[in-house]
C-alpha cells in the first residue's frame, strides 16, 4: 500500500505532479472542444430551425453523419488531415518536409465537431419548448430580433438545454481520452507513460479512471448548481 | 479527390466488417444479459446488491471506455500468475476477449439505466392486476413486466446498439484489425487521411443506417396497439345487379 502511494508522490520519484498537470490538460482540451461544439451546435440548430431547405438538409446531414461515425476516426481525420493541410500550405510558401499540427488543436477540433452535432439536437429540442405566444408578445411590444433573443429566447433555451448539455459535457470529457492516440499528454497518455516506465499498468490505469471519475463528479455538481440557478424564476408544478 | 483510391480503400476496409460486427454482437448480447440483471436488482432495491450495482454503473459510466480497455488488456497482465492458476489467462491475454469483456461491461452499465427507465414506466396497476390473478416471480416478469418495459426501452436500447458499433472502433488501439484498425493502418501507409476517412465513414454509416431501420421495424412490430387502424376502402357493390 505504501508502495502504491509512493507511485503517486509529488516528489522527484513520484508521478503525482505529472498526473495532476495531465488532468489539467484533459480538462483544457475537453473544455476547448466543448465550447467549439457549443458554437457549432448553436449554428446548426439555427440553420435547422430558421434556414431555407438547403440549410436544413445540410444541418440534418451533418448531425446524422457525425453521430454515426466513430469518434476515433474523426480524431484520426483531424490529426493526420490537419497536418497534411498545414504541410501543403507550408510547401506553397517554400517550406520542405512534414509540418505537424499541434495535437491539442487537432484534438479540440475533433471533440468540437462531434459534440457540436449532439449539442445541435439539444438546442433544437430546447427551442421547441418555447411558447410561441411569448415570442409573439415580445414582438408586439416592439422588441428587435436581437433583444428578443437576449431577453426571451436565450434564457429559456439555456434553462431547458442545461441537463442535455451537461450530458454532452460528460461525453466530451470521456472522448478526450481518445486524443491520447495523437500523443497529446493528457490523463490517459500520461498514465500509459507512467505504466510503461514503472511496469505497473493496473495501478496507473486505475488512477486515471479515478481522476476521470472525480472530474465527472465535480462537473455534475457544477451543472446541478447551474440548473438550480437558471430555474430560479420558474414555478414548479405542485411546489406551490 | 482520388475516387479510384477511395474505391480501393473501401474494398480493403470491407475485410474489417465481419470483426466489427462480431465484436458488437457478442458484446451486446453479454451486455444485455447483465443489464437485465442489474436493472431488476436496482428497481427491486435488493439490499447490498443494489448498492454494488449502483456503484458499478457509476464507475463504468463515469470513466472513458478506452481507460477500461487498457485497464483490462494491459492492467490485468500484472496478475498473470494468479490468472494462469485460475485458467483465465488464455482469455485475458487475447485482445479479442479483452475487447469483448470491456465493451460488454461498459455497455451493460448504460443499457441497465435504459432498462431501468423502462421498468419504472410499467404501470403499478398492471402489476397489481397480474398479482390478483396469481402471477408472481418469473411468470410476472415474463408475461407482464418485461413485455411492457422492453417496448418502452426499445428506442433508447437501439441507440445503445449504435453506440456499441461505434465503440468497437476503440479495440483497434489494442491491435484488433476491425474497420477502424485497417483504416488507421491505411492512413499511415498511404498518408491520405481524407480519402480513408470517407471510405470508412461510409461503411459505419451504412451499418448504423441498417441497424436503425431494423430497430424501427422491431418497434413497429412490437407496438401494434399504437398503429393507426388501416382504413380499408369499402367495396361498394350494387345490391342488385
Amino acid at each position: 500500500m505504501a508502495e502504491f502511494f509512493g507511485l503517486l508522490s509529488f516528489g522527484p520519484d513520484g508521478w503525482g505532479r505529472s498526473l495532476v498537470s495531465a488532468a489539467g490538460m484533459t480538462v483544457a482540451v475537453a473544455l476547448c472542444g466543448f465550447l467549439l461544439g457549443t458554437v457549432i451546435g448553436g449554428l446548426l440548430a439555427w440553420a435547422r430551425l430558421a434556414g431555407n431547405l438547403a440549410f436544413r438538409v445540410g444541418s440534418d446531414t451533418y448531425t446524422t453523419v457525425l453521430r454515426g461515425i466513430p469518434d476515433l476516426l474523426v480524431v484520426y481525420l483531424f490529426y493526420f488531415g490537419g497536418s497534411l493541410l498545414v504541410t501543403n500550405v507550408a510547401a506553397a510558401f517554400g517550406s520542405e518536409g512534414f509540418v505537424g499540427i499541434p495535437a491539442f488543436v487537432a484534438g479540440a477540433a475533433a471533440i468540437g465537431v462531434v459534440s457540436g452535432a449532439y449539442q445541435a439536437e439539444v438546442f433544437r429540442g430546447a427551442f421547441r419548448s418555447l411558447l410561441p405566444g411569448e415570442i409573439e408578445a415580445g414582438r408586439s411590444v416592439g422588441m428587435s430580433r436581437f433583444l428578443l433573443f437576449r431577453r426571451i429566447i436565450a434564457p429559456q433555451v439555456v434553462q431547458h438545454a442545461l441537463p442535455g448539455i451537461g450530458n454532452i459535457w460528460q461525453m466530451a470529457l470521456k472522448e478526450s481520452a481518445l486524443i491520447s492516440v495523437t500523443g497529446l499528454v493528457e490523463l490517459l497518455r500520461q498514465s500509459q507513460i507512467a505504466a510503461g516506465s514503472t511496469r505497473r499498468p493496473f495501478e496507473f490505469f486505475l488512477i486515471a479512471g479515478a481522476i476521470f471519475l472525480v472530474i465527472a463528479w465535480i462537473s455534475q455538481h457544477l451543472f446541478q448548481y447551474l440548473e438550480k440557478r437558471t430555474a430560479r424564476g420558474v414555478r414548479l408544478e405542485g411546489a406551490a | 479527390m482520388d475516387f479510384a483510391f477511395i474505391g480501393q480503400t473501401f474494398l480493403q476496409l470491407l475485410g474489417g466488417i465481419p470483426l466489427t460486427l462480431k465484436l458488437a454482437a457478442v458484446a451486446f448480447l453479454i451486455a444485455s444479459v447483465l443489464a437485465v440483471l442489474i436493472a431488476i436488482i436496482r428497481t427491486r432495491k435488493i439490499p447490498v446488491l443494489d448498492q454494488i450495482a449502483g456503484f458499478y454503473v457509476f464507475v463504468l459510466r463515469g470513466t472513458p471506455l478506452l481507460v477500461q480497455i487498457f485497464l483490462i488488456y494491459y492492467g490485468l497482465g500484472q496478475f498473470r500468475p494468479t490468472l494462469q492458476s485460475l485458467g483465465l489467462w488464455q482469455f485475458l491475454r487475447d485482445p479479442y476477449w479483452c475487447s469483448i469483456l470491456a465493451l460488454a461491461l461498459n455497455s451493460s452499465a448504460y443499457a441497465s439505466e435504459i432498462l431501468r427507465g423502462g421498468l419504472r414506466s410499467v404501470p403499478v396497476r398492471e402489476i397489481e392486476t397480474a398479482r390478483a390473478y396469481g402471477m408472481s416471480g418469473l411468470r410476472l416478469y415474463r408475461r407482464i413486466i418485461l413485455p411492457i418495459a422492453i417496448r418502452r426501452a426499445l428506442p433508447g436500447y437501439g441507440n445503445e446498439l449504435i453506440l456499441m458499433v461505434k465503440a468497437t472502433s476503440l479495440t483497434s488501439t489494442i491491435t484488433l484489425m476491425e474497420v477502424t484498425g485497417i483504416a488507421a493502418k491505411l492512413i499511415s501507409e498511404s498518408y491520405r487521411p481524407v480519402e480513408v476517412f470517407i471510405a470508412a465513414g461510409v461503411i459505419y454509416l451504412a451499418i448504423n443506417f441498417i441497424l436503425t431501420r431494423v430497430i424501427a421495424l422491431l418497434d413497429w412490430w412490437l407496438t401494434p396497439h399504437l398503429r393507426r387502424p388501416r382504413i380499408v376502402a369499402a367495396k361498394l357493390e350494387p345490391a342488385h345487379a
